[in-house]
């Protein structure tokens, strides 16, 4: 695959790593009892510790840990029996402790890997550096009054797990496969509701660029996106711009942007002069995480099917392509809708692609036209396999199915109650169809002569008007067949 | 008059010999009587009269019942603001009660009020506080002395007989200094013993609450009363707390004393050597084993301590800064600016002076040369007091380099200040128990202490030996 981006001269490859935050599901805070509920009114969600009152100290919430050891095995990854809690000293309004706890020598988590997936059947592994916790800061709201900002901390503690790749990522978009097979794992797993828009799973990407084979170049980060659109929109734009600074002979300063998500621009918030130095030590509220080998083990054991394995099970079991089961698994959802509808015939066993196909392309199109998702969808995976069904067993054609689906959509009645209702049956009835045909040749003599005469494409004409005769039921591949023969026969 | 006692006061108080009400009328009394001492941040009598009231009403038993005791002004309190002595904390009532005052208001005490000290415990002499020096109660008529610090608020409201009790935190030496100095018994236990919930941090890793009292038996009633776990402190140890003063026990015979050779520095006075070596003979008749130890890394400690602490509370003063709470700057026009004007006007000079050492030895390209260096090093003490307690029961040294100093004396020359911790820092590095207890007197006629050092949480040592010195003392 060529993944090189057109110079001047020469060829540029991009180099991309992403950190991920990736806000874990639970009900209290990292350190504090309070509530990590979204959209609650302004510090209504705010413990003594959050606030950083005089006095205050942190106590784990360990099912905060638990989430982030089981994160760590979905993304095969070392889990460390010992890691340590540090200080990232840094002012800001909204970070009352003046301080982030954060893990910083010994993080929780250490090295993976994730694999994502291509349309052509290839595949890539994704070096995971580690895995950490962290506390969230609150919010500083700007726009609440025009002389004065406003904090707040709701958000303040909440447990974040930071995800840092290797920079093996080469173009937009592996960055988005990667970042929504990472979205995939947390959500199989539960660690994580990954909901983009409301900022539970957000990235800092780091971006450089080089000709292939030389070393990296000086990188830029582009910090808190939040959606996968706009990480392929800043990386493309970013690397435009070194481009064109390396081409007309510049050099990259090492800076931390912005992006602006309404112009699609990245702009510098600060470089390297101006970083902060976080003076990182081991927090001496807080002993050292010691989480025992059984205590893993026993993490393990409560682990659901993670992606990668149901993937391999829908390969081996249904012969599917390694990019349909790869569609599949991208969300939980869709493979939890895969599994009941493939389960409810035993037939549909012989024709997964079909079912695939039918969720993954045509369901999938209409719950998007209507604004709506696979969980609250008007078709249920049981309905979806009847319609299948009848497809597989030649009694509506493809296009009928269509037609049938969209009336499922909307009036929830099941496919074959639709079929039966409208008559929509397929004519397979050999004399029926030749009867039809014969109709269609005995009317149309003058085409039937140009047909003779070479004019092949003309068969479509045949098709078209047998098939208005049948209401569209004839079965397409009998009806063809019938009439080349007969074509033919004339000649 | 007789010493004051919370253990006689204790016993009068159940026979029904005086009242909670008189009791602490005597108290209120004398504390308005020295007001020129600026023992207190916060004194309210009408406060003090009100817990009078709901206390008579009070029809439980209760173990320190009407008992006056006084807090220092770095815990925080529901019913009394609390400073930590800092401007920047100056009108700030807490919402909560910190684990150890909880602990004495669940026991029926009464709060006289919040004691001076030095400016968040930065200090050896209760002399940077916003609210003034305190002076300590031993001084002669225009010859004010110095109390110590940082609890000399604490330590001074014990020695002038203004509560039967008080609490103190020590870091690196400020229970055990300012004891020595007001000729008052201090302790501080093992890190961990009691919690640090609600205690306004200074050195996270070193800070542990503590009592002052008239005498070992009192010191020994009132810390099993603020010793315990608590779950909202992640250091806080989950030990049983045995009762120190039913297993009071003055009978040191068979037992080892360990007798550091390190602690022999040049230029210490006389008196002190003095005041040693009579501990020692007095142990010896007792038919206590004397045994020379070694503590190689002494002379470490005081370095590594003043990059340890100091690191640690740049770090913790950091959520004073103007957006929550506290005090906050009248000039601001940028966020950058709120911060550096709340900051520079609302921190004294040597809290301003240990953020700086601090910001300093955790910066990119220092760390390892200094607060890793440090961490390694006090490991390497706190070793040096695990082999040694292999051969001894308990450690006695003097507790301070000399007595109570005159109130200005070392104002301007941190180094000197810093000198007073030089015996007390390397136990707080190891986080051992110390006490401090009068025994004898510099030749100013001021009082001057021995320190008894312990193993980790045997305290019960600690307080035997304090116990049978006292006795000998006395």
């Amino acid at each position: 695959m060529n993944n090189l981006i057109k110079g001047e001269k020469h060829d540029w490859e991009m180099v991309i790593g992403l950190e991920i935050h990736a806000q874990v599901k639970s009900k209290s805070k990292l350190f504090s009892s309070s509530s990590t509920k979204f959209g609650s009114s302004p510090n209504s969600q705010v413990s003594l510790v959050d606030a950083a009152m005089p006095g205050m100290l942190p106590v784990i919430n360990k099912y905060c840990v638990e989430q982030a050891v089981k994160t760590g095995v979905g993304l095969n990854a070392k889990i460390n029996n010992y890691s340590v809690f540090d200080r990232k000293n840094y002012f800001y309004a909204d970070l009352p402790q003046g301080y982030q706890i954060s893990q910083y020598k010994y993080p929780i988590v250490g090295e993976g890997k994730v694999t994502i997936d291509f349309k052509d059947g290839t595949s890539k592994d994704i070096r995971i550096v580690r895995l950490h916790l962290e506390q969230d800061a609150g919010k500083s709201l700007h726009d609440q009054n025009p002389s004065k900002t406003y904090v707040d901390l709701n958000r303040s503690g909440v447990a974040l797990m930071e995800i840092v790749s290797e920079p093996d990522i080469r173009t937009p978009d592996e960055a988005g496969m990667y970042i929504s097979k990472i979205r995939s794992i947390l959500m199989y797993l539960d660690t994580c509701d990954g909901n983009m828009q409301e900022g539970s799973l957000r990235a800092d990407v780091n971006i450089s660029v080089r000709k292939p084979g030389d070393e990296y170049g000086t990188r830029c980060e582009i910090k808190n996106l939040n959606s996968i659109k706009f990480i392929k929109q800043a990386i493309n734009y970013e690397a435009k711009r070194q481009i064109e600074i390396l081409e007309s002979g510049g050099s990259i300063e090492q800076n931390t942007m912005l992006f602006n998500t309404s112009t699609g621009k990245t702009r510098p918030m600060r470089n390297k002069e101006e970083a902060h130095d976080y003076r990182y030590f081991p927090d001496p509220d807080l002993l050292p995480l010691e989480i025992s080998k059984d205590e893993i083990e026993r993490i393990k054991s409560s682990i659901p099917e993670l992606p990668d394995e149901l993937k391999n099970k829908f390969i081996e079991t249904y012969k599917l392509s390694n990019y349909d089961a790869s569609l599949l698994i991208a969300e939980k959802q869709t493979s939890d809708y895969f599994n009941r509808s493939i389960n409810s015939d035993p037939e549909l066993k012989n024709h997964a692609k079909l079912v695939v196909n039918w969720i993954t392309s045509e369901l999938f199109s209409l719950l998007n036209k209507n604004n709506l998702d696979l969980n609250n969808s008007p078709v249920s995976p049981e309905n979806l396999g009847q319609l299948v069904k009848l497809i597989s067993t030649n009694e509506i054609s493809g296009k009928i199915a269509k037609d049938v689906l969209e009336d499922m959509f909307s009036t929830r009645k099941t496919a074959r109650q639709i079929v039966d209702e409208k008559g929509l049956q397929q004519v397979t009835d050999h004399g029926e169809i030749e009867k039809v045909i014969d109709e269609v040749i005995a009317d149309n003599p003058k085409m039937v002569e140009q047909y003779l005469a070479g004019k092949d494409k003309l068969l479509g004409f045949f098709v078209g008007q047998a098939m208005k005769l049948t209401k569209g039921k004839a079965n397409p591949k009998m009806l063809n067949d019938i009439l080349k023969s007969k074509l033919n026969k004339k000649n | 008059m007789s010493k004051p006692s919370l253990k006689q006061i204790l016993k009068d108080l159940e026979s029904k010999k005086i009242s909670i009400r008189e009791l602490n009328q005597d108290y209120l009394n004398r504390i308005k009587e020295k007001e020129n001492l600026n023992v207190f941040i916060h004194f309210s009598e009408e406060n003090v009269l009100k817990q009078i009231d709901k206390i008579e009403k009070d029809t439980s038993t209760k173990k320190l019942k009407g008992i006056p005791i006084a807090i220092k002004d770095l815990f925080c309190t529901k019913s009394m603001p609390t400073t930590a002595a800092s401007k920047i904390l100056e009108n700030f009532n807490p919402t909560y009660e910190s684990f150890v005052t909880q602990k004495l208001l669940d026991e029926g005490s009464i709060f006289v009020g919040k004691t001076n000290l030095d400016e968040f415990a930065m200090g050896s002499a209760t002399n940077t506080s916003f609210f003034g020096n305190t002076i300590n109660p031993l001084s002669k008529e225009n010859e004010p002395l110095a109390p110590g610090g940082s609890s000399g608020g604490s330590a001074a409201a014990v020695a002038a007989d203004l509560c039967l009790g008080a609490t103190g935190t020590d870091t690196g030496g400020s229970i055990r200094q300012p004891a020595s100095f007001c000729g008052v018994v201090g302790i501080k236990p093992t890190y961990g013993l009691c919690s640090r919930w609600g205690i306004a941090a200074f050195a996270s890793s070193l800070d542990q609450a503590g009592i002052f009292s008239h005498n070992v038996e009192d010191a020994s009633i009132l810390l099993q009363s603020i010793a315990g776990f608590d779950q909202r402190d992640s250091t806080s140890a989950k030990v049983d707390i045995p009762n120190y003063f039913k297993n009071l026990d003055d009978d040191l015979n068979g037992k080892t004393v360990g007798i550091p050779k390190e602690y022999s520095i040049d230029g210490t006075p006389i008196e002190i050597s003095q005041i040693w070596e009579d501990a020692i003979k007095v142990l010896e008749k007792k038919g206590v084993k004397i045994k020379n130890i070694s503590l190689p890394h002494t002379k470490y400690a005081l370095p590594t301590y003043y990059i340890i602490a100091p690191a640690e509370a740049s770090s913790n003063l950091a959520r004073y800064d103007g957006v929550k709470y506290g005090f906050r700057s009248d000039e601001i026009d940028s966020l950058d600016n709120m911060y550096e004007n709340t900051r520079a006007q609302g921190f004294g000079r040597e809290v301003k002076r240990r953020i700086l050492i601090g910001t300093y030895v955790l910066s990119a390209g220092y760390y390892d040369a200094y607060y890793l260096k440090a961490q390694k090093v006090r490991k390497l003490i706190a070793d040096d007091f695990n082999k040694a307690f292999k051969e001894c029961d308990f450690i006695v040294t003097p507790t301070a380099p000399s007595g109570a100093f005159p109130l200005n004396e070392k104002q301007n020359d941190p180094i000197k200040m810093y000198l007073n911790d030089v015996f007390t820092v390397p136990a707080s590095l190891a986080g051992l128990p110390g006490i401090s207890i009068p025994f004898g007197k510099d030749k100013n006629n001021l009082p001057l202490g021995i320190q008894i050092l312990g193993k980790h949480f045997d305290e019960q040592q600690v307080f035997n030996a304090a116990l049978s010195l006292e006795r000998s003392y006395e």
